[in-house]
């Protein structure tokens, strides 16, 4: 009797393991491995000739680069980079949900034309401004007046907004489809209600609509961020980091120095800080979410 | 016209009809101006694809194509490989998508339905995952696929993309959803996990496991960076890196370049069409995560 009871408890146990071991088995070798063999990569400077074997040098290669004057460009090149496509990227998507939410023939069209970019992958979306921004045969760089001059993505000071546009135009579908789904869970009553007190429409706007609209916005918000450190795509097809490093965020610089470069220690040593960066928006954006969860609904 | 003051009641606070057809038109200007903008760059694209690279290179700029010249599609999907990028594309994307329903919802199952010592540690281990960027661990990653042996083949494509935990815990969320009786009473009927698993919690779940697997689809299409550093030849770049090779080597056919640009955009371009409803639901599930 007690042993019937125990092997069922045993067999239990063994279905839930089995169950979770092909996840943990992927995690373990390709998540949590690679995280801690990366931070150990971080002690060891990188030979200058691939067949010596790396030297031990403690924290003073982790302070060294921490400490650098390229690091420090590279991090303010990624922060405006966020700064320039999130606050951009969210008033313009928002601007076009709410234009597009009205009933009114053919709007349908107007939705699908304003979520169509979702289609359109980082790479999809550069190449096709690479071309549009070629200084000998794009369209944009003879309406920019640019033709034959030195283009738009090869000069230093319009290589980073250049870029961000292109993310603002790549993500815009994605942040219209978020707005718009947070807009329609607005309900109507409410702001029949308003309109028959008399409300103006920014009122309106701001008191109502806005804070309803609030914990979408700072999903968007949390998402641009994150998605602005790990933005790789349209700069490798764009600009490479150039001209003269104006668009080398973090992660190119990361690129860089592990796969063209081949400085494993100082790749590590930045993986390591772009860890951490993100860590933090991480849990920020989960604290939110857990509050959002638990003590609103 | 009239329906939205006509049930304010009041006709006071009525606003004259002129003002509200100049505000209507001032609305659909605006419509019409961003679907322009945002429109163009995709239009241009399809115009220049149908032109010949003298025609893209006229100026004042050809905005219509009188006679398109669709020959540069098939340029773009033989010669230019555009053919085998998307085929490798697509079984990369499938058997990730495949791969991490699977593993997301067994894990998702257990962490909901069964009982076994350290299940809690273990859940907080997948969420964990979550905070780990792809990006940060990309250098021991590349030497774990080398050592393998896998450089430059789908494997390196696909197996670090096996299992997310972003999956498990989606599942488990939407499994504890599922009243508790359903299992108590399963049990009773016999059901196995196995067979509970599939005829009961699966059915009932289908609006998440789609919007789930559109997230996955879309992730495991995008993807750009690995696959930039794990391919060295065509016969296994996916779309992303194809289209990069695509337009930094075949610059004086730049027509096929747009068409290549096009073509590579079309599968998703068809899914969103057809999956409107599930893609929405994914996104925003995916917004939890970002």
């Amino acid at each position: 009797m007690h042993s019937r009871r125990l092997s069922r408890v045993v067999r239990e146990a063994g279905v839930g393991y089995l169950f979770v071991l092909p996840a943990v088995t992927v995690f373990a070798i390709f998540v949590f491995y690679p995280l801690v063999k990366t931070a150990y990569l971080g002690f060891f400077a990188t030979p200058p000739t691939p067949n010596l074997p790396a030297r031990y040098v403690g924290l003073s290669q982790y302070r060294s680069v921490l400490a650098s004057a390229d690091l420090r460009a590279s991090l303010w090149r990624t922060v405006q980079f966020v700064l320039y496509t999130v606050p951009g990227g969210l008033v313009l998507g928002l601007a076009l949900a709410i234009l597009a939410n009205q009933r009114m023939a053919g709007i349908r069209i107007f939705r699908t034309i304003f979520s169509s970019t979702v289609a359109t992958s980082t790479a999809v979306a550069s190449v096709i401004f690479f071309t549009l921004l070629d200084p000998q045969v794009g369209l944009l760089s003879y309406w920019l007046g640019q033709r034959g001059g030195g283009g738009v993505l090869q000069s230093s000071s319009l290589a980073l907004p250049a870029v961000s546009i292109v993310t603002i135009w790549q993500n815009i579908g994605f942040t219209f489809i978020l707005m718009s789904a947070a807009l329609q869970a607005v309900p109507d009553d409410l702001l029949e209600a308003a309109r028959i007190d008399g409300a103006a429409s920014w009122t309106r706007f701001r008191r109502i609509i806005l804070p309803l609209l609030s914990p979408m916005i700072f999903f968007a918000v949390i998402i641009g961020v994150i998605g602005g450190f790990q933005a790789f795509g349209q700069i490798d097809i764009l600009t490479q980091g150039g001209p003269n490093h104006h668009t080398l965020v973090l992660i190119y610089d990361l690129y860089q120095q592990a796969f063209q470069y081949n400085n494993a220690g100082a790749a590590a040593v930045l993986s390591v800080t772009l860890f951490c960066i993100l860590l933090i928006l991480t849990f920020v954006q989960f604290w939110y979410f857990q509050r959002r969860v638990f003590y609103v609904q | 016209m009239s329906s939205d003051t006509a049930s304010s009641g009041t006709a006071g606070r009525r606003r004259p009809k002129t003002m509200r057809v100049v505000r209507r038109a001032v609305r659909l200007a605006l419509l019409l101006a961003m679907a322009v903008v945002v429109a163009f760059p995709i239009y241009i694209t399809l115009v220049n694809s149908l032109l010949s690279p003298h025609q893209i290179g006229a100026r004042p700029p050809t905005l219509f194509p009188t006679h398109p010249q669709w020959g540069s599609f098939a340029t773009a999907f033989s010669q230019a490989h555009m053919g085998i990028y998307l085929r490798n594309s697509a079984i990369v994307t499938v058997i990730i998508t495949s791969a991490q329903l699977v593993t997301s919802i067994l894990a998702g199952y257990a962490f909901a339905f069964v009982r076994f010592p350290f299940q809690r540690t273990i859940f907080m281990i997948c969420l964990a995952t979550l905070m780990v960027p792809m990006e940060a661990t990309i250098i021991p990653n590349y030497k774990t696929i080398e050592a393998f042996g896998w450089l430059n083949s789908f494997p390196a494509l696909v197996v670090p993309f096996l299992a997310t935990g972003l999956g498990a815990f989606l599942f488990r969320q939407s499994f504890l959803g599922l009243p508790r009786d359903l299992r108590d009473a399963a049990t009773l009927d016999g059901y196995g996990h196995l067979r509970f698993l599939v005829r009961v919690v699966l059915p009932l779940n289908r609006p998440v496991i789609a919007a789930f697997g559109i997230f996955a689809f879309l992730g495991a299409w995008n993807q750009y960076l690995w696959p930039l550093i794990v391919t060295q030849t065509n016969s296994v770049r996916t779309v992303q890196i194809g289209l990069r090779q695509l337009s930094a080597t075949n610059f004086n056919q730049i027509n096929v370049v747009f068409a290549g640009t096009l073509l590579a955009a079309l599968p998703i371009f068809v899914l969103l069409l057809v999956f409107q409803k599930q893609l929405v639901r994914g996104l925003t599930a995916g917004a939890v995560k970002g």
